[in-house]
């Protein structure tokens, strides 16, 4: 970071300083200590139907105090039954923060987003923080900050396909002109995506799949945590510009008006 | 084999036609290795590559394949490993399918459990830590009536999570029912795409319709079912093609209802006693894993359950590449889950895997995998 200068970002009228969040779809203990310790997570998201269960290894538990817990409505097809889930969450105690993810292609899980601003009218209607998973689009992001969203979180890629920013231009766009926290979540496979995309701007990076799969996951956490700072001070500190063609003259055209 | 008066005909599906033409066209002896290079390659397979990863031609390449399934399966499961138990409520049966122990030629002790046999069945079952329960009956809507399934679901959802069903095929409004009484998914085996071997197989009963059968997923989706499964009963025909056409069902269905959740089962024909009719041939555990994984490459968002036909050695192996979901705990006869109640009806078929809940638990977690009991919200 940028010596004295104090780096957060406030959602939910909680602030955060790390920009790594962890994603919890594909779930092990290991993954969520290493993501805590190694890569200074301060935000985890559960899906509620995995913590919908009385097994003795339930994620709930393992979450330490401190840590916000974002439950997402994954299993959700629709507007109605991610409303359901949250509000099973509040009930599980799980807090206000809700991820809304609606997803009705098995195949892909690519998110809905008419459904998910619907959801995420009547949840922040209900007082929820809400952060919706989308398909980056700037007319739903705008949508998505109309209905209360607290950030918006567009995917780099399909989930778990580790393919990295393929959704740049569009997420580009939401950062430019969407005045929330952008999140990218899913399909960020390394750490130099996430550097790349806090370069661009992003607030915050969600990662699982990259962290969950990789053959070290300490380490490939603390590399993600590197990454991500790296790209937050690249992007704070002002990043040169990139000409496109030919070269700059370092005598520009209009130089002559000083002769 | 016509359709009987009260079975619900899907008018405008041409799922089975389709399904029936691929099987037809499906000559895997024209298949290379460089198919199977190709198959490999890709991110997002076909219909094509399919047929070439179920080919003699794919058996060399076998390691290369177990570890290209077992990417997508981490890509898309992690390491987690879900688990359930089957509790078969009745082994009546109107059937006299050749291969099956609830033959109603059979002569075994036939039983149906009351609703609170079944109370205490599921409770002994959920005492386990299990979560996810698989109700089964036999083909008798006159003593299993759907009724008397929808009592089971609303049961069942007092004691567990998750509610699949592998029963007899019904209708769009039946699935609905149950599903309002609390079932999340369907399962039905085709046995055999090749209806002529079907025919002979089934030699009376409701079960001997074909394309009702074929088409019994369809309406289960139509009637409001999260999931359903598909599976042949592999060795009835020749397997290849059979496993090729549960992969082209399954993914047809899928394109057509997106949301739908899907999922394989891989029954492996065991010996059969007095078997005379049964034409087709066994298959040796290589060619069971071939299968395994073709279905993990084709569909990789899709589970794969390996059951209790299967040796524990198998099972294990299989789990830490392919498969995703195992049953424990497990009982084909009906009652008999709690202790000291011995079972009241004989069995479908012979477990070859009699590891409990915890047994089976624990060889997971020795394997460096996730047992889940519960990944699901009945919403």
């Amino acid at each position: 970071m940028l010596e004295g200068v104090k780096d957060s970002f406030i959602l939910g009228g909680r602030e955060f300083t790390s920009r790594f969040i962890l994603g919890s779809g594909k779930y092990s203990l290991d993954l969520v200590r290493a993501a805590i310790e190694d890569a200074g997570a301060q935000m985890i998201t559960l899906a509620v139907r995995r913590a919908n269960t009385n097994a003795s290894e339930n994620i709930l538990a393992q979450i330490p105090e401190g840590v916000t817990l974002l439950p997402n409505t994954s299993g959700a097809r629709n507007a109605e039954e991610a409303v359901r889930i949250a509000r099973l969450a509040r009930e599980l105690g799980c807090g206000d923060f809700v991820k809304v993810e609606v997803i009705r292609d098995s195949k892909y899980l690519l998110p809905d987003n008419s459904e998910t601003i619907r959801a995420t009218d009547i949840l922040a209607k209900e007082g929820f923080v809400v952060m919706p998973y989308m398909y980056p689009d700037l007319n739903a992001a705008r949508d998505l900050a109309n209905a209360g969203a607290a950030a918006i979180m567009p995917l780099g890629a399909p989930i778990g396909s580790n393919k990295g920013l393929r959704t740049k231009d569009f997420i580009q766009i939401l950062i430019d002109e969407i005045d929330l926290p952008i999140i990218v979540d899913a399909g960020i496979g390394r750490p130099s995506q996430a550097c790349e995309a806090m370069e661009m701007g992003v607030a915050a990076i969600m990662v699982n799949t990259a962290i969950a799969t990789a053959r070290n996951i300490p380490a490939m956490a603390s590399a993600f945590k590197k990454a991500i700072e790296a790209g937050r001070t690249a992007y704070l500190a002002g990043l040169g510009r990139v000409i496109e063609k030919g070269a700059c003259a370092s005598s520009p055209l209009t130089g002559f008006l000083n002769d | 084999m016509a359709y009987l008066p009260d079975m619900e005909i899907l008018m405008e599906s041409t799922i089975m036609e389709q399904v029936l033409a691929r099987r037809e066209e499906y000559d895997y002896r024209r298949y290379v290795a460089e198919d199977i290079r190709v198959a490999l390659s890709k991110d997002n397979r076909t219909l094509e590559d399919f047929g070439a990863l179920l080919s003699p031609a794919a058996m060399p390449f076998l390691e290369e394949i177990a570890l290209k399934a077992r990417e997508e399966t981490r890509k898309h499961f992690g390491n987690s490993i879900y688990m359930f138990t089957p509790l078969y409520l009745a082994n009546y049966c109107e059937n006299s399918c050749v291969y099956c122990g609830f033959n109603r030629c059979q002569k075994i002790r036939r039983a149906q459990l009351k609703a609170e046999e079944i109370e205490r069945e599921m409770r002994s079952i959920a005492d386990t830590g299990l979560e996810e329960i698989l109700l089964l009956t036999g083909e008798s809507r006159k003593m299993s009536d759907v009724h008397y399934i929808g009592e089971a679901c609303t049961i069942a959802r007092r004691f567990f999570k998750m509610v699949g069903l592998e029963v007899y095929p019904m209708n769009t409004q039946d699935y609905a029912y149950l599903r309002e009484c609390g079932a999340d998914y369907v399962t039905v085996f085709q046995e055999t795409y090749d209806s002529n071997t079907y025919e002979t197989l089934h030699p009376d009963g409701r079960k001997r319709v074909f394309p009702y059968r074929l088409n019994a997923q369809e309406r289960a989706l139509r009637g409001g079912m999260r999931g359903v499964g598909f599976g042949a009963l592999l060795g009835l025909d020749d397997f290849k093609k059979d496993a090729f056409a549960t992969g082209t069902h399954a993914w047809l269905l899928q394109r057509k209802y997106p949301q739908a959740e899907i999922s394989f089962s891989c029954p492996r024909l065991r010996p059969v006693t007095n078997n005379g009719v049964i034409g087709g041939s066994l298959l040796h555990e290589s060619e069971l894993l071939q299968v395994i994984l073709a279905y993990r490459l084709l569909m990789p968002f899709a589970g794969i359950t390996v059951s209790t036909r299967e040796h524990a050695h198998f099972r294990d192996n299989v789990t830490g590449i392919a498969a995703t979901k195992i049953s424990a705990g497990v009982s084909t006869g009906i009652g008999g889950h709690q202790e000291c109640q011995e079972e009241t009806g004989d069995d479908q078929f012979e477990i070859a895997d009699t590891r409990s809940v915890s047994e089976v638990y624990s060889a997971m977690k020795e394997r460096g995998l996730q047992p889940v009991m519960n990944d699901y919200v009945y919403v």
